[in-house]
């Protein structure tokens, strides 16, 4: 399927997987098309390995022919070379760009660690730390909701941006945690503003056709779990 | 009249360097303070409290933390000797070996260069691995960022004296000219640019604190025994 001037994009990935989302979001914000091509799991194709021989993961958007990696990296190539179709994804202004890119560094190194280790925790102390982490970086995350919206819908403002496509990718993951634990994360008494912004940010166009649904997630998440037990247990 | 642009760091740290570097590239002045990370500044800590680190750039009393986001601030802010290519794609090339460089490069060199035995012997192996790959992508280029000094370069900073360093303090080769000689030819063309040498800190100096640092971990070692 060709984009805009007929040149060609193709995005490598897969439908559970968080970080493949956020270029799929940044790709409907701007209307632009493109084909999904989805990897089986545990098998890479050639074309991955082609296209991105140093990490060999997905998403891989190729452009062109020119492959571009890393989630965030591929939203902010596809702000710049769709600059002038849909929604600005990265704010105007230089320090609320830097903001944006605090905190999705902040999300992905710290915040998501603390939410997959819930899961992974050998012990019931193990858990319970992470538990509290992930709810300390909702608060933060809430304030910095507050000071990014300026009383708008999203991070972004208006329409969905850069830091709404960081976190809102893990949606449906915090939700399979949610089902797990029985822990509420996104509470209304907490961070009533997050707990907008997501609803918001699930029903969005851009976002609705490839959020995962939370029971389909939690299948994939359960045959996951038994492949990496019986990978130990080997 | 110009905001006032402040950097809060570190000397020894490459991290803070990489802020110093952009800027003085560009000309932009700034006052530089030196915090002492064991008895952190009330100011450091309002100005970064997420994660209490330095570098801390503050332009004009607002805040900017995490040494990557801060270039590109920098190079968004002031337009003078860009940093960045303008073309979308090579841009994210850049984006993407300076990530490498964070992710891979850096924390694996050095932690092979604190650790022992066949951990060491098995993290150095991934480091000369990386080193090549970097190579690789610099290929017969004077500078990753082409003629001038882009930001993936000044991401490679640690590559300069704190290499040199850390290998004499741990013992061990990582990086020369045998192994890398296209690395170890920009790494001598970096640390001798002007914007680049006068950010860089003494080598001797960071020598004795690095020395120190080794002997404070052994000495606890030790004391576990």
């Amino acid at each position: 399927m060709a984009a805009v001037g007929g040149e060609e994009v193709k995005l490598l990935g897969a439908w559970p997987s968080p970080f493949v989302m956020r270029p799929r979001i940044a790709l409907n914000l701007k209307g632009v098309g493109y084909e999904f091509l989805e990897e089986v799991f545990g098998v890479k194709s050639e074309l991955l390995l082609k296209s991105n021989p140093v990490y060999k993961k997905i998403p891989v958007l190729i452009h062109a022919g020119k492959p571009i990696c890393e989630s965030m990296i591929i939203v902010q190539y596809i702000d710049e070379v769709w600059a002038a179709k849909g929604s600005a994804i990265l704010p105007a202004d230089p320090y609320d760009r830097a903001l944006h890119r605090f905190w999705a560094v902040y999300i992905d190194d710290k915040w998501f660690p603390s939410l997959s280790g819930i899961s992974r925790a050998q012990t019931e102390e193990a858990k319970a730390e992470a538990v509290e982490q992930v709810f300390a970086g909702l608060k933060l995350l809430e304030e910095a909701f507050e000071k990014c919206s300026k009383g708008k819908g999203f991070f972004g403002g208006d329409t969905i941006g850069y830091l709404d496509i960081a976190l809102g990718c893990y949606l449906g993951w915090l939700k399979v945690t949610e089902k797990m634990t029985g822990i509420k994360f996104l509470d209304e008494e907490k961070t009533p503003l997050l707990v907008g912004w997501g609803e918001r940010f699930c029903a969005d166009d851009a976002v609705k056709g490839v959020m995962p649904e939370t029971n389909k997630l939690m299948e994939f998440f359960k045959v996951l779990q038994a492949k990496f037990k019986a990978a130990s247990a080997k | 009249m110009a905001e006032e642009v402040k950097v809060f760091g570190r000397w020894t740290s490459p991290f803070c360097c990489r802020v110093e570097i952009a800027l003085r590239l560009k000309g932009v002045p700034y006052e530089y303070i030196e915090e002492d990370l064991s008895n952190k500044s009330p100011l450091l800590l309002e100005y970064n409290p997420v994660h209490k680190k330095v570098p801390v750039l503050v332009h004009g009393g607002k805040p900017i933390a995490e040494s990557l986001v801060v270039l590109e601030y920098i190079e968004e802010t002031w337009r003078r000797n860009p940093i960045l290519p303008e073309d979308p794609h090579r841009r994210a090339m850049a984006r993407f070996w300076t990530k490498f460089i964070d992710e891979k490069c850096m924390p694996i060199m050095w932690k092979s260069l604190w650790s022992e035995g066949e951990m060491q012997l098995k993290l150095m192996e991934e480091t000369k691995e990386n080193l090549s790959i970097l190579e690789r992508e610099l290929n017969s280029k004077k500078f990753f960022g082409g003629n001038s000094i882009g930001l993936v370069d000044i991401a490679a900073s640690f590559l300069s004296c704190w290499t040199e360093v850390l290998q004499e303090v741990a013992g061990i080769s990582l990086f020369g000219e045998a192994k890398h000689p296209i690395l170890f030819k920009w790494a001598n063309e970096f640390m001798s640019s002007d914007a680049v040498k006068v950010c860089l800190p003494p080598k001797d100096e960071l020598l004795s604190h690095f020395r120190a640092m080794k002997e404070g971990m052994s000495a606890t070692k030790a004391g576990q025994n």
